[in-house]
């Protein structure tokens, strides 16, 4: 209960200091402007923000807020990774590029460079990572960190998990199979959902009614238990037909998310079906490939794209929602949402053993910083093609 | 969407029958529990039969709890409904639990950025907004084991609940599924309520409210709120709709015992009737929600209230 106690007495604290913040800044100023139009909110802020930053400062210097440091430190890093990335493209690359770098946010330079970086993971994940994602070496339950003082091991960097696979090689590959099968899944969704919205949107009449009816229905499940439920289906037949299981998984979240897929396509093509240009080119007697290619498909290039973006976060999500609840991504092959799941336990020891804790925080992690930073570019395509200003 | 429903079940093949009695079944074994699960009649008659004892509040029998009640010689049969209910109950409690909390705290952060909009703190809270978004629910899960539970052991990271327990512990078992479903959430709905009261802070009328002398806090509270109510209720009853399926993987992280933890442990076993009412009634929450999401916004709207 003293918690809450000094809790509330903070408060207070601060609520006093924003008042005899304000008041000490109209004396001190001589009553400028900036202090005399203060509102009482604003000075409250102040004393707030200081008197977190005051708090941040002392916990980092304790000797037990580890996670704590090691967020800042992380922070830190991120935010001068990103400048640096800033800088790198301001100067390199195209005039265009360039252009492009200089109006940018840092957290959409973040994103960028964040993307950038599992690309290349995911494409050379084979190169990279020091052991193959399945092998089972000689020590188990190695702990991360390296030092054999506290259990490690220098020939794995981030430890072994249970059954003795190196924790680093499977994060690599995790960026091969879960971001490349979020990927193909992602476009297989866009090319389904895409050219059936644009067809509904050009054609019109008895197919956009059906198409649109059975979207509904197929949208009144939630997604995630939808999945769910056709998983356990899959699952027979896989078994029953010797196919994969990853496949139907990938077939199944397309067809969800194409779902989703058809609804902005169809939205964003009748407004454009409406145009003059269109009509023009129906004049000139196009056929529908050309229209819907050669004239639809650039002007509805900026929605499109910023929901492609959206929706690789959805499907990854729920395909490490899935493998985290055992029916997504089968071993042997490596996947984050499965290890949160295996190494899930490990988080207990936190108390006295913090680098064994951050075994399940690692894949988890990994996953939403991809996501966070595809949200970051997402946000700033949206701010900027609204051209918002505010 | 109840055929939907029904035929995507039904699809599974190797039924129950074969599954409990494993490779070695005799064909007159299986088919008695055909019969007397019903499952030897066509697929029509068995969905009209389901649907009409559906609607009279029947869900049928749990496969997997016949099997087990006749293994012990009991005649009492536990129904899907008795085995939902509880759960159900659990379910909606934590949905409450964490409606309490998400929604005045979304709605009054979501004033505060759009009155403090482009500041420091502005910034900072759409980039934390962003990132809770964008996070797998399993991840801001095991950070807040990792900060509440284990490093302080604030709240239990079990969150084992039981009939009759008393309301403050049910509480505090319940707290931390509940704040990461809040985090989940908060950040969308405080998004949607900075959007629309920024939307709005263009109009004329509230230049006239400024131009008056009145307080930005008293220009955003009671002349712009009122007119972007209808877009907040409606991304709150959206939000709540969304709490629905986000319960599935936040209760297996705490072992709630909810409606999600049943339904993902019903599929592993393919207990039809279970799998089928979960779904069934996680999809009618969706639809209700959805639903209610359109009412209210008209309600809340008098342009809408009286059609020309």
């Amino acid at each position: 209960m003293s918690g809450w106690l000094w809790l509330i007495l903070a408060i207070i604290a601060i609520a006093a200091g924003g008042y005899l913040f304000r008041m000490i800044g109209q004396k001190v100023t001589g009553n400028k402007p900036y202090f005399r139009d203060m509102s009482y909110g604003v000075a409250f802020g102040y004393v707030l923000a200081a008197a977190l930053l005051a708090g941040s400062i002392w916990l980092y210097l304790q000797e037990g807020a580890v996670f704590f440091r090691w967020a800042v430190q992380g922070l830190i890093i991120a935010a001068i990774i990103a400048y640096l990335f800033r800088l790198l493209g301001r100067t390199v690359g195209t005039a265009g590029s360039r252009k492009l770098f200089r109006s940018m946010p840092l957290t959409a330079s973040f994103g960028i460079f964040v993307i950038v970086v599992y690309a290349f993971l995911a494409i050379f994940a084979g190169a990279i990572a020091p052991y193959g994602q399945d092998e089972i070496l000689a020590a188990a339950n190695v702990a991360p960190g390296g030092d054999p003082a506290f259990g490690g091991n220098p020939e794995y960097p981030m430890g072994t998990d249970q059954i003795g696979r190196d924790i680093l090689s499977r994060l690599i590959y995790g960026a091969q199979n879960t971001v490349g099968i979020a990927f193909i899944t992602t476009c297989l969704a866009f090319f389904v959902g895409g050219s059936l919205g644009f067809l509904a949107a050009t054609l019109g009449g008895w197919l956009d009614q059906v198409l649109s009816r059975a979207v509904d229905v197929l949208m009144a499940i939630p997604a995630l238990i939808f999945a769910l439920l056709l998983m356990t289906i899959a699952t027979v037949w896989a078994n029953a037909w010797g196919i994969d299981r990853t496949i139907f998984m990938v077939l199944i979240i397309a067809l969800i998310d194409s779902t989703r897929v058809y609804r902005l396509a169809r939205a964003v093509g009748q407004n454009i079906v409406v145009m003059d240009y269109i009509e023009a080119a129906k004049l000139r007697g196009e056929g529908l490939s050309y229209l819907i290619f050669k004239e639809m498909l650039p002007n509805a290039t900026a929605p499109l794209l910023a929901e492609f973006g959206l929706r690789f976060c959805f499907v990854f999500l729920t395909i490490a929602s899935l493998s985290f609840l055992g029916v997504g991504i089968q071993p042997p092959l490596a996947d984050w949402g499965t290890m949160v799941k295996d190494l899930g336990q490990f988080i207990n020891y936190a108390q006295f053993a913090p680098l064994v804790a951050s075994a399940p925080l690692l894949p988890a992690g990994a996953i939403a910083l991809l996501t966070v930073g595809v949200n970051f570019v997402v946000d700033w395509m949206l701010h900027k093609s609204s051209g918002l200003k505010e | 969407m109840s055929i939907v429903i029904f035929t995507a079940v039904n699809l599974l093949p190797g039924d129950f029958a074969t599954q409990i009695l494993g490779q070695g079944a005799t064909d007159e074994a299986v088919a008695s529990i055909r019969k007397d699960l019903g499952l030897d009649q066509p697929a029509v008659a068995r969905y009209f039969g389901w649907l009409a004892g559906t609607l009279q509040g029947d869900l049928g029998i749990s496969f997997a709890q016949m099997n087990f009640q006749s293994n012990l010689g009991g005649t009492q049969l536990t129904t899907v409904a008795d085995q939902i209910a509880p759960r159900f109950a659990n379910t909606m409690f934590l949905a409450g639990v964490t409606a309490t909390i998400a929604v005045p705290f979304a709605i009054s952060l979501g004033i505060l950025t759009a009155l403090f909009r482009n500041t420091a703190f502005d910034r900072a809270m759409n980039i934390g907004t962003l990132s809770s978004i964008s996070s797998p629910e399993f991840f801001l899960a095991y950070i807040l084991i990792l900060f509440l539970a284990v490093l302080n052991p604030v709240f239990p990271s079990l969150s084992n609940i039981f009939s009759d327990m008393s309301f403050s512990d049910r509480l505090n078992k319940t707290m931390l599924p509940a704040l990461t479903l809040t985090l989940v959430v908060t950040a969308h709905m405080m998004r949607m309520t900075r959007a629309a009261i920024i939307n709005l802070m263009a109009s004329p009328y509230i230049e006239m409210a400024r131009l008056k002398g009145l307080s930005p806090m008293r220009v955003i509270v009671k002349h712009a709120l009122p007119n972007a109510l209808a877009p907040i209720i409606n991304v709150i009853a959206l939000n709540l709709a969304y709490l629905i399926t986000g319960v599935v993987v936040v209760e297996v992280v705490f072992v709630y015992p909810g409606i999600g933890q049943l339904f993902v442990d019903s599929v592993k076993i393919r207990d039809l009737p279970v799998v089928q009412a979960c779904c069934l009634i996680f999809a009618a929450a969706y639809i209700l929600l959805n639903l209610l999401a359109d009412v209210l916004s008209i309600i809340s709207n008098p342009r809408l209230r009286h059609p020309k």
